[in-house]
């Protein structure tokens, strides 16, 4: 456990100390719902009609950048083969990182959404349910993101192909994200979120670690 | 001195050594052709002339049997996948990764196929090409899966290590797709119901559903015959590779 802990303050450390890549994925998301009312009018009600989903899009959007980093520093400098033979088993290595990288990338979204809240006239109650769901929904896709950047690690032009395998298999964590705000179904799919969530979390370890086990050999 | 504890070959995993597989399979690409063709000719010949117009979609209806099998294919062929994905992870199966990367581009056809059909059938009967229905987003999603499948494959150089890394995508792939179905029924439902396979026996008349089952066998027998010709090409082609690999080494000692 103690390694665990140092594993995820070492991750955070380096995102911390080396450049400032948090802030650059929090303007990146910002920048993303800054174009969109460029693109569909400076339309109040519409805005605030679309805007949680726009918050999903650009969250989505930079947790699909921010995932090459995962791994590749790590392989690159070889502390990834270390890992691999530490006393930690690998899918705790992994779920480790996976941690560290949600605290890095997908916490200071969260706490960006009040900017975009205001630049898109979303309501109180609009901005905290989807606060809520980007809360639930953010570690599913972190968690894909692991997989994905696992696969892809020992490859040179593994940049592009990650998101694009990891995008179709996140599809309903937007579904759900979203349909959380439905006045309807919106009970319903909080839970489906929530246990679609808990279980990506809990498996994708294991599928990135088995990824990595392979990509070293 | 050696104590003898390696297994003896059974027969199945001499069915599965790629030289073995090279000889064999030989005398199973004629046959599979000539089934096939004879199928399709049947079939076709029912779906043309011999089964019945509907009474609201006039000869449209025709369109069902290149769609329905297109459409049966598109999960036939990801199952064959997953299912080489645990030989390749689970036995280290030597053509399980040949199965594997030979049908990904044959399900995405076959995938693309069956949006297309579905697409012309749609414009006429429903007016629109395309409507974000629970099954036709669904099978667009697997279409992207198949893409993002073959882009991977493209991606490595070492094929060996590739066919471990994609039967892992792939499995995930296979345990995900149930999960992105639901959801985008969840999500939006237009599509009828389905029809052919139903507790309660085919909700068909003989004369439409005779024709559909031989077009399915046509189409399942073409996915076996072009499975089968792919898997020998790759496995000729590793061989070619290899056979290149050691004149260059050779070539470099003198």
């Amino acid at each position: 456990m103690t390694a665990f802990r140092a594993l995820i303050g070492r991750d955070l450390k380096l995102a911390f100390r080396a450049g400032g890549e948090a802030l650059t994925l929090v303007l990146f998301f910002v920048m993303v719902a800054v174009i969109v009312p460029f693109a569909i009018g400076p339309d109040r009600p519409q805005l605030t009609r679309l805007a949680p989903a726009i918050v999903w899009i650009a969250a989505f959007l930079s947790m699909l950048l921010g995932l090459d980093r995962l791994f590749r520093n790590d392989d690159e400098d070889g502390s990834l083969t270390l890992l691999r033979h530490a006393n930690l088993p690998l899918e705790a290595v992994v779920a480790a990182k996976v941690i560290a990288h949600w605290l890095v990338t997908a916490l200071p979204l969260l706490l960006a959404t009040p900017v975009l809240a205001l630049l898109l006239s979303m309501s109180w109650a609009q901005w905290g349910q989807t606060v809520l769901a980007l809360l639930i929904g953010t570690p599913a896709l972190v968690s894909f993101g692991a997989l994905g950047a696992a696969v892809t690690v020992g490859l040179r032009r593994g940049g592009l192909i990650a998101p694009v395998l990891i995008l179709p298999l996140s599809i309903p964590v937007m579904i759900f994200g979203v349909g959380m705000l439905d006045p309807l179904a919106g009970s319903g799919a909080t839970l489906f979120l929530i246990a679609l969530s808990l279980v990506v979390t809990a498996f994708s370890p294991f599928a990135a670690a088995l990824a990595l086990r392979v990509a070293g050999e | 001195m050696s104590v003898d504890t390696v297994k003896q070959p059974n027969w199945f995993s001499r069915l599965a050594h790629p030289g073995q597989f090279l000889a064999w399979s030989r005398y199973l690409v004629w046959p599979l052709a000539i089934a096939t063709l004879l199928s399709f000719a049947i079939g076709l010949w029912f779906a043309f002339f011999n089964s019945p117009e509907d009474y609201q979609m006039g000869d449209m209806v025709r369109v069902m049997y290149v769609h329905v099998p297109n459409a049966w294919l598109s999960q036939l062929v990801y199952g064959v996948m997953a299912v080489s994905a645990l030989g390749t992870l689970v036995w280290r199966h030597p053509l399980a990764d040949v199965a594997n990367k030979a049908a990904a581009p044959l399900g995405a056809v076959f995938t693309a196929l069956a949006l297309y059909t579905g697409s012309l059938w749609g414009r006429p009967t429903w007016g629109t090409f395309w409507e974000w229905d629970g099954r036709m987003t669904s099978t667009l999603v697997l279409l992207l899966i198949y893409l993002g499948i073959i882009a991977l494959w493209r991606a490595f150089d070492d094929q060996l290590k590739a066919g471990r890394i994609v039967a892992i995508v792939t499995l995930v792939g296979a345990l995900n797709i149930p999960v992105i179905k639901f959801s985008v029924d969840w999500w939006n439902t237009l599509h009828q119901p389905a029809s052919v396979f139903t507790a309660s026996g085919p909700k068909m008349p003989a004369s439409i559903l005779t024709p559909l089952l031989v077009m399915m066998l046509a189409f399942t027998l073409l996915f076996a015959l072009l499975q089968v010709v792919r898997m020998r090409t790759e496995i000729l082609r590793r061989r070619a590779e290899t056979l290149s690999r050691q004149a260059a080494l050779q070539g470099a000692a003198k």
